[in-house]
C-alpha cells in the first residue's frame, strides 16, 4: 500500500500539469480525476505512460532536428564524403536498446497496473446487475439481506469504500459500461455476461456514458453515478426496494393505462419491462438516460414529444389530454 | 532540366524462350496467389467453425441432425480418385503431350461434372437448414464455399478443353493446363480439412 | 548510346494504346490505371473531408441542433468507410502500379489485365458506395458496423448490406492487385536485382501485397456472413441461435489491424525513397530497415485483439497481446532512426518532398507513442472509444500514411509529368497541412481524456469540451485550406511547371532512368543492375540488355532470387474484357444485396466475360485435330 501511496506522490506533479491542461479539475466523467482503486490504478499508469512516451518524442525530434541542421550544413560541401556507418550502426543498436527499455518499462507498468485491478476483488462484493438497452440502463441490486433483487434505472448507487461487483449484460445490441472516474470501460454483449469490480474512494456525483456505438441516440445513454458513504447507500437502497407510495388523484390509473405495458411501478398494476423501471422516478436527478434535468417542464415536455427530444428513442409519443398528461407529470413527480 | 539517361548495351535478351514451365512461369505464381487468398478463406472459415463448436453447450446442439455420410463418402472417394487422372494430365502438360492434355482435359470436364452428383446430394442431406441454428449456417457455409470452387474449376476446366481442341497448342497453353490441374489438385486438398469439419467433428464431440 | 528513333518508335507502336475512348475503356497501361485511381481516390478524399469539416462544424457546439443523429451517424460512417476502404489502400495501390514497373525498368506489370479489372472494380465499389448516399440509403454504423446492430433485427432496410458490399468490391479489387503486385516483384526484375539489390519501396510494396493476400479474405468472408444472417437468416452473429457477436469482431480485425499496416507500410516506402535522395547518400541500415518491415508485416496478424480489450476476453489473453502491440513499437522505432541517421549523415536538400518526410516523423511517432498507450490493456479501458483513440488513429493515419503519400506526390510527380510542382506553394500546402492537422487533433487527445466518447453527434454542456472542440474544428478547416492549396499547385504546375527532365531531384532508383514523362513502353531497354543505388553508381551509360521484342508487348521475367533472366513473357495488350468483367462482377454483387438468386443469376454473365478474357489468342488447330461442339 506504501508503494501505491508513494507512487501518487510521484505521479502528482505530472498528473498536475496534465489535469492544468486540461481543465480537468471538474471533471465528473474524467478518468484524470479518478475517485476509486480502479481509476487510480490506471491514472498511475497513463502518467508513467505520457512521462515515458513524452521522453522518446522529445528525442526523436531532437534527433530530428540535430540532424536537419547537421545535414545542411554538410549539404554545402560539393561532393559526398566516403561514408562510414559504424558509428550509426553501434547508434542504432543503442536505440534499438533504448527501445526495449521503454517499452519493458511501459509493458511492465501495464501488467501491474492490470493486476490492481483484479486485486479489488473482496470476497462479499455487493451484487448489481447493469444490463444496456437502447438507450438506457437497467438497473437490479441484489440486496445483500434479502437476496432479492431491486430494480431501477438510469442512477447507480455505489457505496464508499465497499467493493461492488457490476455484472454487465445488454437487451440488444452492444453498448458498453463507462464511468471514468470510477472504472475503465467493460462492454455488455448480448449472450455474454462481463464482471467489474468497483471500489469507490471518493463522495459524489459522477457521469458515466455508454462507450459502444449502439445506434441513432448513442450520444444520449448517460449513467448518473452517486458514492455515498455506506449507511446514506444502505438508506437508499431500502428505499429503493419499497413499493411505491398510495398516490391520489387520477395520475396512478391513467399511467397504468397509457404506460404500465411498458414501464413498472412497484405496488401498482403497471407493471412493463420493456422500459425503465419508474417505482422511484423522482427521486433521480435526471431522466431518460441523461438526457433531461428532473425537472417538472422537462418531464411534461419528455411525455408529450419523446421524438422531438431523443429522435429515434423506443418511447412512442402517447396522445393524452392536457389534463391528463397533466395528473400523470404530477403522479411521476411524485414517486420519490 | 536533366538529360535523359544514355544506355551502355551490355547483352541480349532475344535468345531467351517464350515460355517456360512450373514456378518459373509467371502466371503459375499467379495461380499460387489465388490459392493462397482461397486457402485462407477455408482457414478462417474453419476457424470460424471451430471457435463457435468450442463454445456451444452440445455439438451438433441438442435437436440438429447429423450430416448423412453416404453421399459425402461418394463424393470424397471420388475426388480423392480424380487426382490420378489430374496428376496425369499434370504430366502431360509438362512433357507437352498434346493429345493427352485435350483428351485429359475433357476427361477432367466429365469427372468433375459427374462429381456434382453426390455433392448436390450432399447439401440435401446435411440435416439442418441453414436458418436453424449457427451449426447449420456454418456447414452450409463451408460446404458452399467448397462448391463454389468445384464449380469454377469445372467451368475453367471445361473452357480450357474446348479450346485446346480448337485451337493450336503453345508452350503457354500447356503451362495453362498445368495451372488448372495444380487448381484441382488444391481442391482435393481444401476438402480434406472441410469434409472432417463437416462429417467427422460432430460425430467425434 | 541513346536509342534511336526506329527503335522507340517500333516500341511505341506496340505499347501505344488505340486511340479516344476506346482507348479509354480498353487500355492496361499501369500508368494510366495508376491516374484513374489516384484522381478518384484524390476526389473521395475531398469528399470524406468535407463530411469530416461538416461533423467538427456540428461539434462546434454542445448541443448544435445543426445536425440530427441521422446525418451524423451517417456522416462519421460514409467519412470513415471511403477513407479506410476508399482512398488509403486504392492510394497506395496506385502509387505501386504506377511506380512497380518503373523502378524494375519493366514494361508494364505481370497481369496487365487484371490491374484494369481492379480499376474498374474498385470505381464499382465507389459507386455501390456513394450512389447510395445520393439515394439516402447511407451506411450508418460506422465503418466497422458490429452485430447485432448491424444485423437484421436492429438494422431493416439495405444500409448496412450496402456496406457490407461495398467492401466486397473494395477487397476483391485489392487482392487481385496485390497478386499482381507481388508478382511484378517477384518475377520481374531486372537482370541483377538480386533480392538483396531491391530498393527499400519495392520490399514495401511486395510485403504489403502479402499482407493483403492474407488479411482480406477475412473480411470479405465476415461481411458475406453479415449479408447472410441479414438475407437468408444465418445465425453466425445471434447469440439466440448459437452464434457469436464476438465472432465478427475476431473476423473483422483480424483483416483490420493488418489493414492500417497494409496502409502504413508502402508509406515507409516512400519515406526511404525520399529520404535517399534528399540527403544524398546510400540509405542507413538497409536491411534494419527491411527485416523491420518483415517483422511489422508479421507482427501486424498477431495484434489484432487489442481492438477487443473492452470486450471481456480472457486477462492472460490481453497481457500477451499488450505486449505484441507494443512491441510493435521496436521495428517501426527503428526504421524511424534508420531514416534520421541517413539524414544526419547527409548532405540534406530540403525540397517539398523532403519536408512531407520531417512532418511524417513528427506526427507519426505522436500517434505512435499514442497507439503504445492504448496498447495497454489496462489502460486502454479508459482510452478505447474515446477522442483519445480518435486522435491517435488520425495521427498514424494522416501523419504515418497521407504525409509520405503528399510527399511521394511531390517528388515522383515530375516524372509523371515532365514538370516540377511549385516548392514555395509546396511549402505552404505544408504548412497549412501539418499545421491545421496538429491543431485539429491534438486537442482530441485531451478531450478524450476528458472522457468525451466517440460517434457521438452532440454532447451536454458543462462538461469543458467546448473549447478544445473549436479548436479542433479550427484546425481541421486550415487542414482542409491547405489540402485544396496543394491540389491547385498540381493543377497549375501540370500546364505552368518548370520542365523537369528525366531526374529532377539525382535519384537513385531505375524510375529515374526513363524519359519524363515515360512513354507508353516505359524504357528503351532492359537495365542491369548491379547495386541498391544504380543511377548513381553506374557510370554515364546505364549497363542494359537489348532484345525484348519491339513489334509486339513483351516482358522480361527473370527468377525469384537472383533476378537471372529466364524467359520472354507475352505482355497482354489493350482489351475490353476487364471492363466487361468487372460490370458483371458488379452487376452480381448488387443484386445480391437484395437476393440471393442473384449469386446464380450473375454467374452466367460473369462466366462469359471472363472466358472471352482467358480465351488464348492463337490460331485454329490444324484439320487433324477434332472439331469442338459448337
Amino acid at each position: 500500500m506504501a508503494w501505491s501511496a508513494m507512487k501518487r506522490r510521484i505521479a502528482l506533479v505530472p498528473g498536475a500539469v496534465l489535469a492544468a491542461l486540461t481543465g480537468a479539475c471538474a471533471g465528473i466523467q474524467s478518468p484524470l480525476a479518478p475517485a476509486s482503486d480502479q481509476a487510480f490504478a490506471l491514472h498511475d499508469l497513463l502518467i508513467l505512460m505520457t512521462v515515458v512516451c513524452g521522453l522518446i518524442y522529445l528525442l526523436v525530434i531532437a534527433g530530428l532536428v540535430w540532424s536537419v541542421l547537421r545535414a545542411r550544413q554538410h549539404a554545402k560541401r560539393a561532393a559526398a564524403a566516403p561514408v562510414d556507418d559504424s558509428a550509426l550502426d553501434r547508434s542504432l543498436i543503442a536505440s534499438a536498446v533504448i527501445i526495449v527499455t521503454g517499452l519493458t518499462v511501459l509493458i511492465f507498468g501495464s501488467f501491474l497496473a492490470d493486476r490492481a485491478l483484479l486485486a479489488a476483488r473482496a470476497e462479499k462484493a455487493m451484487m448489481v446487475r447493469v444490463t444496456g438497452h437502447q438507450w438506457w440502463w437497467r438497473i437490479e441490486y441484489r440486496n445483500p439481506a434479502t437476496g432479492r433483487w431491486v430494480e431501477t434505472a438510469n442512477e447507480l448507487h455505489l457505496p464508499l469504500g465497499r467493493t461492488t461487483r457490476v455484472e454487465l449484460a445488454s437487451n440488444d445490441v452492444i453498448h458498453s459500461f463507462w464511468v471514468p472516474n470510477v472504472s475503465g470501460k467493460i462492454d455488455m454483449i448480448p449472450g455474454r455476461r462481463n464482471m467489474l469490480d468497483l471500489t469507490p474512494r471518493r463522495s459524489g456525483w459522477f457521469r458515466g456514458a455508454c462507450a459502444e456505438f449502439c445506434g441513432a441516440q448513442h450520444a444520449h445513454m448517460a449513467l448518473d453515478v452517486r458514492v455515498d458513504d455506506p449507511v446514506a447507500f444502505d438508506a437508499w437502497l431500502a428505499g429503493q426496494a419499497e413499493a411505491a407510495r398510495k398516490a391520489q388523484g387520477p395520475g396512478e390509473a391513467l399511467f397504468a393505462l397509457h404506460c404500465g405495458s411498458c414501464h413498472a411501478v412497484r405496488g401498482t398494476p403497471a407493471n412493463g419491462r420493456a422500459g425503465p423501471d419508474l417505482t422511484h422516478f423522482a427521486a433521480r436527478r435526471l431522466i431518460a438516460a441523461g438526457t433531461l434535468p428532473m425537472t417538472r417542464g422537462a418531464l411534461q415536455g419528455w411525455i408529450a414529444q419523446p421524438q422531438a427530444l431523443k429522435p429515434g428513442t423506443a418511447m412512442p409519443a402517447v396522445p393524452l389530454r392536457p389534463a391528463e398528461a397533466d395528473a400523470v407529470a404530477s403522479y411521476l413527480a411524485a414517486l420519490r | 532540366m536533366t538529360a535523359m539517361r544514355e544506355f551502355e548495351l551490355v547483352g541480349d535478351l532475344s535468345r531467351l524462350p517464350d515460355s517456360e514451365t512450373g514456378a518459373r512461369h509467371l502466371v503459375w505464381w499467379g495461380n499460387v496467389g489465388f490459392m493462397v487468398i482461397e486457402g485462407t478463406a477455408f482457414a478462417l472459415a474453419a476457424m470460424a467453425y471451430l471457435y463457435i463448436m468450442t463454445q456451444a453447450p452440445a455439438w451438433p446442439p441438442k435437436g440438429d441432425a447429423m450430416p448423412g455420410l453416404l453421399w459425402s463418402s461418394i463424393f470424397t472417394g471420388g475426388l480423392l480418385l480424380s487426382a490420378l487422372p489430374n496428376l496425369w494430365v499434370l504430366h502431360c502438360a509438362k512433357t507437352k503431350n498434346l493429345a493427352g492434355v485435350r483428351w485429359g482435359a475433357l476427361a477432367m470436364t466429365v469427372i468433375a461434372l459427374l462429381l456434382f452428383v453426390p455433392r448436390a446430394f450432399e447439401f440435401v442431406h446435411l440435416g439442418v437448414p441453414w436458418h436453424r441454428d449457427s451449426y447449420g449456417s456454418l456447414i452450409w457455409m463451408l460446404l458452399i464455399l467448397h462448391t463454389t470452387h468445384v464449380v469454377t474449376d469445372w467451368f475453367d476446366t471445361a473452357v480450357l478443353g474446348v479450346w485446346l481442341f480448337t485451337h493450336e497448342v503453345g508452350d503457354d497453353q500447356f503451362a495453362d493446363v498445368e495451372d488448372n490441374a495444380n487448381y484441382w489438385s488444391f481442391v482435393i486438398l481444401c476438402w480434406i480439412p472441410i469434409y472432417v469439419l463437416i462429417y467427422w467433428l460432430p460425430r467425434a464431440a | 548510346m541513346i536509342p534511336d528513333r526506329a527503335h522507340l518508335d517500333r516500341l511505341d507502336r506496340s505499347w501505344r494504346d488505340p486511340p479516344g475512348f476506346w482507348g479509354f475503356l480498353t487500355t492496361v497501361d499501369h500508368k494510366r490505371i495508376a491516374a484513374r485511381y489516384i484522381v478518384t481516390a484524390l476526389f473521395l478524399m475531398f469528399l470524406a473531408g468535407m463530411l469530416a469539416l461538416d461533423m467538427r462544424w456540428q461539434l462546434s457546439v454542445p448541443e448544435n441542433t445543426r445536425m440530427g443523429p441521422q446525418l451524423y451517424n451517417e456522416s462519421f460512417s460514409l467519412h470513415g468507410s471511403t477513407m479506410l476502404f476508399l482512398v488509403s489502400v486504392p492510394l497506395m495501390e496506385a502509387m505501386a502500379f504506377w511506380l512497380v514497373p518503373l523502378m524494375l525498368g519493366a514494361r508494364n506489370m505481370a497481369f496487365p489485365r487484371l490491374g484494369a479489372f481492379s480499376f474498374w472494380l474498385y470505381f464499382g465499389g465507389v459507386l455501390c458506395l456513394w450512389i447510395a448516399h445520393a439515394a439516402d440509403i447511407t451506411p450508418d454504423l460506422g465503418w466497422f458496423e458490429y452485430p447485432p446492430l448491424s444485423g437484421p433485427a436492429y438494422s431493416p432496410g439495405h444500409r448496412a448490406d450496402i456496406w457490407a458490399q461495398m467492401i466486397t468490391f473494395t477487397e476483391v479489387a485489392a487482392l487481385a492487385a496485390s497478386v499482381n503486385v507481388a508478382a511484378t516483384i517477384l518475377k520481374m526484375r531486372p537482370p541483377g536485382m538480386t533480392m538483396a539489390r531491391m530498393p527499400v519501396f519495392l520490399w514495401a510494396m511486395l510485403i504489403a501485397s502479402i499482407m493483403t493476400i492474407l488479411s482480406m479474405p477475412a473480411v470479405m468472408l465476415v461481411t458475406s456472413m453479415l449479408i447472410a444472417d441479414r438475407l437468408v437468416s444465418t445465425h453466425f452473429f445471434s447469440p439466440a441461435g448459437g452464434g457469436d457477436a464476438l465472432l465478427f469482431q475476431h473476423l473483422f480485425w483480424f483483416f483490420g489491424h493488418p489493414e492500417v499496416y497494409i496502409i502504413f507500410v508502402p508509406a515507409t516506402g516512400f519515406v526511404s525513397s525520399i529520404v535517399e535522395t534528399f540527403s544524398r547518400r546510400k540509405l542507413f541500415g538497409h536491411s534494419a530497415i527491411v527485416l523491420s518491415m518483415m517483422s511489422i508485416g508479421a507482427l501486424a496478424f498477431g495484434l489484432w485483439v487489442h481492438h477487443m480489450f473492452a470486450v471481456g476476453l480472457p486477462r492472460l489473453g490481453n497481457d500477451f497481446y499488450t505486449a505484441a502491440s507494443m512491441a510493435i513499437a521496436l521495428p517501426a522505432g527503428l526504421q524511424i532512426f534508420c531514416w534520421i541517421a541517413t539524414v544526419w549523415s547527409g548532405r540534406l536538400r530540403l525540397a517539398t518532398p523532403m519536408l512531407w518526410v520531417l512532418g511524417f516523423v513528427a506526427t507519426f511517432v505522436i500517434g505512435g507513442l499514442s497507439g503504445v498507450m492504448t496498447a495497454s490493456a489496462a489502460l486502454d479501458l479508459q482510452l478505447t472509444d474515446t477522442y483519445f483513440v480518435v486522435a491517435h488513429l488520425h495521427y498514424v493515419l494522416i501523419g504515418g500514411a497521407m504525409f509520405p503519400l503528399f510527399g511521394a506526390f511531390a517528388y515522383w510527380y515530375p516524372k509523371a509529368t515532365g514538370r516540377l510542382m511549385s516548392e514555395r506553394w509546396g511549402s505552404i500546402a505544408f504548412i497549412g497541412i501539418v499545421g491545421g492537422f496538429n491543431l485539429g487533433f491534438m486537442p482530441m487527445h485531451f478531450l478524450g481524456l476528458m472522457g468525451m466518447p466517440r460517434r457521438v453527434y452532440t454532447y451536454p454542456p458543462g462538461m469543458g469540451w467546448e473549447t478544445l472542440n473549436q479548436i479542433a474544428t479550427l484546425g481541421s478547416a486550415v487542414a482542409i485550406l491547405g489540402g485544396l492549396v496543394f491540389v491547385a499547385n498540381a493543377l497549375w504546375s501540370y500546364r505552368h511547371g518548370q520542365p523537369a527532365g528525366s531526374d529532377p531531384w539525382g535519384g537513385s532508383t531505375l524510375e529515374w532512368a526513363s524519359p519524363s514523362p515515360p512513354p507508353a513502353f516505359n524504357i528503351a531497354y532492359t537495365p542491369v543492375v548491379r547495386s541498391l543505388t544504380p543511377m548513381w553508381d553506374e557510370g554515364p551509360g546505364l549497363p542494359a540488355m537489348d532484345g525484348l521484342g519491339l513489334d509486339r508487348r513483351e516482358v522480361l521475367i527473370t527468377s525469384v532470387t537472383a533476378a537471372v533472366p529466364l524467359y520472354r513473357q507475352k505482355s497482354a495488350g489493350p482489351s475490353i474484357w476487364p471492363l466487361a468483367s468487372s460490370l458483371a462482377v458488379s452487376a452480381m454483387f448488387i443484386g445480391s444485396i437484395f437476393t440471393p438468386w442473384a449469386i446464380a443469376i450473375g454467374a452466367a454473365p460473369i462466366a462469359a466475360t471472363l472466358t472471352g478474357w482467358f480465351w488464348p489468342d492463337r490460331p485454329r488447330a490444324g484439320s487433324d485435330a477434332p472439331r469442338a461442339g459448337a
